[in-house]
Formats: structure tokens, C-alpha cells, sequence
């Protein structure tokens, strides 16, 4: 894929990835094989970094310092945070949140699962699924990314051998299909050699499955809308004060799951209005039906009171409105999370007061136990959460809507963004994970 | 051990958006959320491609009503005759208001020095952030994309600025789902960066796409030039040529636009948009390595600007 042909170039899909591994695992080696073969490492992106490898002493170029972008990670030899990445082949374009794998960093881990929809989770196939292994498996299975992508690394390391591979892919998906990851991918690779991440591998003829491009390629990205709640949180009230439009009040809003047609019933939440939708514009233009994640402007029937931070959902499927939140959260400020705790909540358009009610449990990634009534949650804390909010929120379950599901809660002294939440259930698992080490039950 | 990894060649639903379509929904959605958290919004607008496609967009964010923001122009003096033609005929065209910060004033005035090189792009800092401050402007677009630059990589969709308008990049906020936080104190700022996700690719395509219209420097055209530090650069009162440089007529396009001092064309035959597609499809340097002398100074020298409060 040297050269891109004019046709090559035609609009194409885009998937959204995160990646996953441990420190040593290899995983800036598989980011850097995946950029540079995708020709998105350029030649003076790749001069820079022999140029500071040379100055340094190394005798091969770094490939980590195409993605450590801060002074402080290339001081350290560290990744501190999560960079984003773009690469493209003919089939696709591909965001990648690339995420350290540090324990410390877990919040970051979440930030990029939470625009996900794959994770691969490296590991290394002389040591097996470790502690990390586990926590990178949990994390996909709490934020509900649809793919998992086991990349059995270091292969050449283990003589290819397809029973150690075998064995570690199935510990592996017995582990997160019992998390309730829907679907996963094992491959054995080799990102140093090149074994399959991008061409199939001479070394593994008893592997028949897909290179790790090949399948983040394929991947299906878009879900059927038919099972899905239709939701559109208004954003902006469009109202042109021109005299060529001296009747519009269009709500904009990007849609965050399901699809909406004209002359479709709508009810207007909190408030709990009913009218049809009389018109859909997408950006401009008018439209039958959209779906999500077109923004658009909804025009309805009646006039009523409709504002930014309303949602408006089929009035044959309207969510319930509450103001006692249980979710699990993960903590991602470095001031803890104490109960008690008055904060801002915000869901969707809308940012309500909020206080922290109960922290019942803190969850430990490593073997999924549960400590009971933590008093706090610290930065990178996973744990359960009750909260009160001022005003009555129509939420999801996260399970449902990923978009409708979630919300940030922010510091009101400071503006800080202090905790990703989730609502209702953690795991998507049809059976609770066993829990020995605690025995007041599970509650995630 | 694979639960479901079948691989098909029918991937899609018909409900997946196109690349283009999901960018273009993701920033509108940016647009708009600003439009509706915001007191006094402004959009930096350099007459470049990136600005000229986030214009394109809020266009289209708020139809048929007209875009809820200003525009701000950061004029360092040695602009391209073209693009303040450009400039000038698009607030016109759509009604909008201009505000421009003048690095030419600050020197005039005395407050900047030009540097020995003759480049003014360092220099705009002081003018941007003193024109935001006294606009008491509290979100400011800019069209920086994280496929830049590598300090850009890690910039946040919405990027928190003190009163000194400075970025500080361990101190950034998480961004989660499509949750952007807008909280900020008086004094504060907000950068916003609609098209974080593009890249130089994706924002030609769109061009091509929705037949927008450029400043005719973007392809390739007869061009007095001359060579410094392996760059195409055009002559003119800023500076150059100086002895020992020469100048001749080479068939050149720009692949960014910024400070004439700064700013080199390549070699380039692409006279059409669709020509200039495969053309960068094809290349082998970024656009920043290939015409940005100011990026090459040092190893972090756009995470440095950055925090100081470039955009």
C-alpha cells in the first residue's frame, strides 16, 4: 500500500480504537508497525526520531518517540497520557487513543475506552495473562466496547508454538466472555518481525485467522438501530432572526442512539411534552429519517417549550426520570471523591447540581473483588456510586446507550472534569463473577 | 479461542457513516456546544485551509439562522496578498464580524521586537492572547489538528487556558465520551478544536467534497521564490532574499498558509483539487516538516509554543 489510487480514496468508515499493554508488552512496537505500514510515519516524522535516537546513543531509532509527544514523557521514557493517532488504508480510517499501561494511569485507559469501539489488549506470550492482562479486560468489559483484539505478542519469543498461543487465548476468553466482552479476537503476532499485523505470518501456517489490520479493517462499526432507543439531547435552539424564516425553532442535536423519522410521536423530557416531528434537517438539508450519529435540527408540530439540555425521545419508548443515580464510576481527578461530596453533573446537554449520597464499594481490577464502604475514591479508583441530583435526569442504562448512559461529574469550585459514570449494571456478565474474597455479595 | 472472528467482506450496516459524515456530525456537535455553554465565542480565522473548513462547518451547524460567533484574525504583517483577499471577502459574504490583533502595532509601538530571523510567527502570541483578554472572549476556535504535530497529539478537544492563556499539558482534562467540560473561571479561556480528529487528508477531501472555495495559493502556480533552509519561500519586505540567495520562477503550491517569513511552497504541479489529493496522498513528508521552518527549532518547540499560549 505504497501509493493510494484516486478511487482508493473514496469515503470510507471509521473505526475508533484503543490499545491496551503492559510497559513491556510491546505495544508502542505494534502502534509503530501498524503507522509505519499504513504509511502514516512520514519521512521526516521518521528522520526526527533517528536524529533524537542517534543523539542519544541508540543504534536503532526509538519508534516509542513517535507517539511520546511531551517533554516530560521523552525525559522519563514514559507515556503519560493518551494520544490520539490517525492512520488510513483503502478500506478505512482509524482513530487510535493510544493509552499507557501503567497501573496509575487506569483514568486514561477509561478516557480512551470511552470512545471506543475495539480495544487490543497486548500481552506477552512468554508471560501469559497477567494482573494487567485482567484489568485491561475489565475496563473493556465496564465501558461496554463492543471488540476486544487479544494480541498474543513475542511470538518469536515462544518458537511460535500454537499451544502456547491456544492456551493463552482461551484463559483469556473464558475470562472476559465471563466479563461479558461480546466478542473476542485472539491473534498470535510478532510486532517486532511483522508476524500478522499486517501480512499473514510464514511462521504460524497453523494460525487461519486474520492479521490485526486485516481485522481492524473488517470489523463490523455500526450497530443494528432496530434494538436501540432513539435518543437526541437538544444542544442549541436554532431560531434565525432573518425574514426568510420568521417561523423556525429547529432543536439541533446530535443524535445519541436509534433513529428518528417525520411525523414520528415525541415526548420532550423532563418535561414530559408530547408533539410529532413535522421536519428533520441535516445541516440544511431535509431529510426523512436520521439516525445516530448525524447531527441534526428536529422541527416539531406544536410549539412548546423545548430547551438546550432537553431530550427528546419516541414517545413510545421514553425513559424514566430520576434523581437517584447508581453507577459505577471511575475516579479520574487527583483530589478524591468523598461522600458527601456536592458536585455538577453532566448528562448529556444538560449539567445539573448533584451530591454524592453513598460510595458503597470500591472494585479491585486485579481480581475483581469488591471492598466494601471505601469513604473515598481516589484518582484511578473504580467504584459504585449513589448520587442525588438537584433535578430529575432521564437516563439510561449504560448497558442501553453508551451516549445516554454516561455522564461526567466536574468540580463546582473549579470547573475539574473528577469522575466518568456509567449507569446501572457494571459488568454485561449473564452470571456474577465469583467474589471469593468478600462475602456481603456482589453488587457491581 | 475466537468467540466470533469471522471476517466478512459485508462489514458495514447502512447505518455507518462515511469518515467525512462522522467528522463532520463530531465537529458540528463541537460547534454547537460551545453555542450553547459560551458568552463571547470567537473563531480564529487565518484565511488558511483549516480555518476556511471549520468556517464551512459552523456555517452548516447553524442553518438557516447565521453563525453565532465572531471572527479573529491574528495579522502578523506579512500575510499573503491573496488570503487578505480572501479573508476580507468572506466576512463580507457572510455578514460576520472581524476582529483582527496586529503584530505589526505591537511593533510599532515598541512592545515587540522583530526577531533577527524576520519570522513573526513567534510573535503572535502576545497579540492574541492580550485581544482575547480584552474581548473577554471565553472560547476560541482554532483549526489545530492532532495529526500535526506530536504535542498537538495530545491536545484535548476542548483545552482549558489560564488568565496568562497558558496550556499546560499535565494538567489537561480527561475527555470522556462525547462529554466536553466547558466550566472556566472569569479571566479564563477555552480552546476548542473542532477538527482534532482530521487529517490533512480528510480536510482536502471535504474540500473537494463540498466544493469550497480557496485561496488560489493552494495550487500550483508560477511563483517567484528562493531557497533557505531546504524551503521555497516567496520574496518580499519581510526579509528575503538576502545575498547569496536567489531568486527564480518555479511552478509551486503552499501546503499551509502562516507568516510569509516562515511558510515554504513545494514543487507541485496540482493546479486542481483533485490533483492536490493525490498528491498528498503520495507524499512522503507531513505538511508542518515539509513548509514550517518554525516547527523545526527545537524537539519541543510547538509544545513550548503551545504553552505560552499559541494556538
Amino acid at each position: 500500500m505504497s501509493t493510494i489510487t484516486t478511487e482508493e480514496l473514496a469515503e470510507t468508515t471509521l473505526l475508533r480504537f484503543a490499545t491496551a499493554g503492559s510497559v513491556d508488552d510491546g505495544k508502542s512496537t505494534l502502534v509503530g508497525r501498524l503507522l509505519h505500514d499504513s504509511k502514516s510515519v512520514l519521512t521526516d516524522q521518521l528522520e526526527a526520531v533517528e536524529r533524537v535516537s542517534a543523539s542519544r546513543g541508540q543504534e536503532a531509532p526509538d519508534l516509542a518517540l513517535l507517539t511520546d509527544g511531551l517533554r516530560a514523557e521523552r525525559e522519563q521514557g514514559i507515556t503519560i497520557d493518551v494520544a490520539y493517532r490517525y492512520f488510513a488504508t483503502p478500506r478505512r480510517r482509524f482513530i487510535l487513543a493510544d493509552t499507557p499501561g501503567h497501573v496509575q494511569y487506569t483514568r486514561n485507559m477509561v478516557t480512551g475506552a470511552s470512545t471506543a469501539e475495539l480495544t487490543v489488549i497486548l500481552v506477552d506470550a512468554r508471560n501469559g495473562v497477567v494482573e494487567q492482562t485482567r484489568r485491561h479486560a475489565a475496563i473493556a468489559a465496564l465501558l461496554r466496547v463492543p471488540h476486544a483484539v487479544l494480541a498474543v505478542n513475542k511470538m518469536d519469543l515462544v518458537g511460535y508454538e500454537e499451544k502456547v498461543f491456544a492456551a493463552i487465548a482461551e484463559e483469556f476468553t473464558a475470562y472476559a466472555t465471563e466479563l461479558g466482552v461480546p466478542e473476542v479476537t485472539a491473534i498470535p503476532i510478532s510486532a517486532l518481525v511483522g508476524d500478522n499485523v499486517v501480512e499473514p505470518s510464514a511462521n504460524m501456517d497453523w494460525y487461519g485467522g486474520p492479521t490485526v489490520l486485516e481485522h481492524l479493517e473488517t470489523v463490523p462499526v455500526a450497530h443494528d438501530l432496530s434494538h436501540c432507543h432513539a435518543r437526541l439531547p437538544v444542544q442549541y435552539v436554532i431560531r434565525p432572526q432573518g425574514p426568510d424564516h420568521p417561523d423556525y425553532r429547529g432543536y439541533a442535536g446530535q443524535i445519541a442512539a436509534g433513529s428518528f423519522h417525520v411525523g414520528e410521536s415525541v415526548t420532550v423530557l423532563p418535561s414530559g411534552r408530547a408533539s410529532k416531528i413535522s421536519g428533520i434537517d441535516l445541516l440544511g438539508e431535509p431529510v426523512d429519517v436520521a439516525w445516530t450519529t448525524q447531527s441534526v435540527t428536529l422541527l416539531l408540530e406544536d410549539d412548546i417549550d423545548i430547551s438546550r439540555g432537553d431530550l427528546i425521545v419516541p414517545s413510545k419508548d421514553a425513559p424514566a426520570t430520576t434523581q437517584d443515580i447508581e453507577a459505577t464510576v471511575c475516579h479520574v481527578a487527583d483530589a478524591p471523591l468523598t461522600v458527601g461530596h456536592r458536585v455538577l453533573l453532566k448528562h448529556g446537554t444538560r449539567t445539573v447540581k448533584a451530591i454524592v449520597k453513598d460510595i458503597p464499594s470500591r472494585l479491585t481490577l486485579d481480581d475483581l473483588s469488591l471492598h466494601p464502604h471505601p469513604g473515598q475514591l481516589v484518582a484511578n479508583d473504580i467504584g459504585r456510586v449513589k448520587i442525588r441530583t438537584a433535578e430529575p435526569l432521564p437516563v439510561d442504562s449504560y448497558a442501553d446507550s453508551r451516549r445516554t448512559g454516561s455522564f461526567i461529574l466536574i468540580d463546582p469550585n473549579d470547573g475539574t472534569t473528577l469522575t466518568a459514570g456509567m449507569v446501572g449494571e457494571s459488568f454485561a456478565a449473564p452470571e456474577p463473577v465469583k467474589d471469593d474474597s468478600e462475602d456481603d455479595g456482589w453488587d457491581f | 479461542m475466537t468467540t466470533a472472528a469471522t471476517v466478512s467482506e459485508e462489514t458495514d450496516s447502512p447505518y455507518a457513516l462515511s469518515h467525512l459524515d462522522a467528522l463532520e456530525s463530531e465537529a458540528v456537535h463541537i460547534f454547537r456546544e460551545v453555542a450553547g455553554e459560551f458568552e463571547r465565542p470567537v473563531i480564529l480565522f487565518s484565511g488558511g485551509k483549516d480555518s476556511i473548513v471549520m468556517l464551512h462547518l459552523a456555517l452548516k451547524a447553524f442553518r438557516p439562522a447565521s453563525v453565532p460567533f465572531s471572527l479573529l484574525h491574528v495579522d502578523t504583517g506579512h500575510n499573503f496578498p491573496e488570503v487578505l483577499d480572501y479573508r476580507d471577502r468572506t466576512v463580507e459574504k457572510h455578514g460576520l464580524r472581524l476582529h483582527v490583533a496586529s503584530v505589526q502595532d505591537y511593533i510599532d509601538r515598541g512592545v515587540l521586537k522583530e526577531r533577527p530571523d524576520g519570522t513573526r510567527n513567534p510573535l503572535q502570541t502576545l497579540p492574541l492572547t492580550e485581544k482575547i483578554q480584552q474581548e473577554r472572549f471565553d472560547a476560541v476556535f482554532g483549526g489545530g489538528r492532532r495529526d500535526e504535530e506530536k504535542a498537538r497529539a495530545k491536545e484535548r478537544v476542548f483545552s482549558l487556558r489560564d488568565e496568562f492563556s497558558q496550556w499546560d499539558p499535565r494538567r489537561q482534562r480527561p475527555e470522556l465520551w462525547n462529554l466536553y467540560n466547558g466550566r472556566h473561571a472569569p479571566g479564563e479561556h477555552v480552546r476548542v478544536f473542532p477538527l482534532s480528529n482530521w487529517t490533512e487528508l480528510d480536510v482536502w477531501q471535504y474540500i473537494a467534497r463540498e466544493g469550497i472555495e480557496l485561496p488560489q495559493i493552494y495550487y500550483a502556480h508560477e511563483r517567484e521564490v528562493f531557497s533557505r533552509n531546504g524551503m521555497w519561500l516567496t520574496a518580499g519586505e519581510w526579509g528575503g532574499p538576502k545575498d547569496g540567495e536567489t531568486v527564480e520562477k518555479r511552478l509551486v503550491r503552499y501546503r499551509t498558509v502562516g507568516d510569509m517569513s516562515c511558510t515554504g511552497a513545494v514543487d507541485s504541479e496540482a493546479d486542481s483539487i483533485e490533483k492536490v489529493i493525490v498528491e498528498i496522498a503520495a507524499s512522503r513528508l507531513t505538511e508542518r516538516g515539509a513548509t514550517r521552518a518554525d516547527d523545526k527549532m527545537s524537539e519541543a518547540a510547538m509544545e513550548d509554543r503551545k504553552r505560552e499560549g499559541y494556538f
